[in-house]
């Protein structure tokens, strides 16, 4: 970022997009395994070791099949929509404080840089429904929409409540200010509202009311085949793996941890979430949707904005 | 030498969208196309697929009123949770007023059902 030179920054870049991207791949690889694990299956296993070359195998058979555009879509926005949330995920990347040195852009407000980045995720999936113009992916995409937008508010909420205890917008300075006590324990609530928000906004269950198969089928992207249902799939795992990524960096000391500080405990944390993402998906049922609105603006909202309150009262006396 | 950190991010979103849509012009090539019309028709289990002006349920129009005004709400809050610590009590007071405001509000549109799903 600062009095490096060129070449060490773009081999750090590279490495680390090299290193999401083929965490979100092999995100689906853990799905599947974590799921047969779960339901006391086997799993992929025939591809490679522990079946370990399964999602390549996957992507290249996404790569040579046909590329159906039905007859009612927008064709233009049909080919637009699907690279949004991959566009969103490695544009969010640069952001992200690894370790110490390993960031690659610290901006002074990158956490609202950052929101706004991870915003984008929801006009893909809004676009999407309206590319197909078809009743199954309309639906999917109306309840994605009302979803996305008002868990925004809980999870804009509790960052505000981080914001506060950190005193800055930077995100590196985020991670300074826990290197004694990550604000998971200084701030539970905070980090509870966030975890809620998190699994509604990159739609995974229990909250994944827009692609619910029992009653949308494929919910938003239904009419979508070939690789642009890949860039949908992939980018809903690289959405989880950032958003993994974000829980550590908000609310669990990014790089501290005990022991030698680094991006092992980075790394750690992250493939924890990214698991307990897993784990939560293959355990509970799905919610309803009046019930999954009705808990944002009832309960998280009120909750967050009283959080607020309370941590700045705190944080003045104190 | 520095690097701006937005021209950074830039920079990131760019290598994103070739990345994204790199892949996806790459795939519209590969892959054999054979469309006819039943295979082109919208997604549906053998019966005639329905019209898609379906008409949405007024709620998800009053939940975006409602994200509008607490999303400036919350925007709002990041400049004064980074200066509360410099101006202490006034600051306190201030976001206490403020949301005390969007309080009526709030309670308002509970209390006329307009967070209520059928």
């Amino acid at each position: 970022m600062s009095g490096q030179p060129l070449l060490i920054f773009a081999a750090k870049a590279v490495g680390i997009l090299a290193v999401v991207l083929t965490a979100a791949t092999y995100a689906t690889w853990a799905e599947r395994r974590v799921a047969a694990w779960i339901q006391d299956r086997i799993g992929p296993n025939k591809t490679g070791p522990f079946g370990l070359l399964q999602p390549i195998a996957d992507v290249l058979k996404l790569f040579f099949k046909e590329e159906i555009v039905p007859s009612p879509v927008d064709p233009l926005l049909h080919f637009i929509t699907p690279g949004i949330i991959m566009t969103g995920v490695i544009a969010a990347t640069a952001l992200i404080p690894f370790a110490e040195n390993l960031t690659l852009a610290d901006p002074p407000v990158g956490v609202l840089l950052l929101l706004g980045i991870s915003a984008l995720s929801g006009y893909s999936v809004i676009l999407a429904g309206m590319a197909s113009r078809t009743k199954y992916s309309l639906l999917g995409s109306l309840r994605a929409a009302a979803q996305v937008v008002s868990y925004e508010i809980p999870m804009a909420l509790a960052i505000a409540s981080v914001v506060l205890m950190a005193g800055s917008l930077s995100l590196v300075d985020i991670v300074k200010a826990q290197s004694h006590l990550p604000f998971a324990i200084t701030q539970p609530i905070a980090f509870i509202i966030y975890l809620i928000a998190v699994f509604a906004e990159t739609n995974r269950a229990p909250f994944d009311l827009p692609e619910a198969e029992s009653e949308l089928v494929g919910g938003y992207h239904t009419e979508y085949s070939s690789m642009r249902f890949a860039w949908f799939f992939a980018g809903e795992y690289a959405h989880v793996v950032i958003a993994s990524a974000l829980i550590t960096t908000f609310f669990l000391g990014g790089w501290y941890g005990p022991g030698p500080d680094g991006v092992w405990w980075f790394a750690i944390k992250t493939l924890f979430f990214v698991y307990f993402f897993l784990w939560v998906r293959w355990t509970y049922p799905r919610t309803r949707y009046d019930q999954l609105m009705k808990f944002a603006w009832k309960v998280l909202i009120p909750l967050g904005l009283l959080n607020i309150l309370i941590t700045a009262l705190i944080k003045i006396w104190g | 030498m520095k690097i701006n950190p937005y021209f950074v991010v830039l920079l990131m979103t760019v290598v994103g969208l070739v990345i994204a849509y790199g892949v996806l012009a790459i795939s519209m090539f590969l892959g054999k196309r054979n469309p006819y019309r039943e295979k082109l028709n919208p997604y549906e289990s053998g019966v005639k697929p329905g019209r898609w002006d379906y008409k949405a349920n007024i709620q998800y129009y009053l939940t975006a009123l409602a994200f509008l005004i607490f999303d400036i709400e919350v925007v709002f809050m990041y400049p004064w949770a980074v200066k509360v610590m410099d101006l202490k009590f006034f600051a306190f007071i201030e976001m206490l007023i403020f949301i005390l405001i969007l309080l009526v509000g709030y309670i308002y549109i509970w209390r006329k059902g307009g967070l209520e799903w059928q």
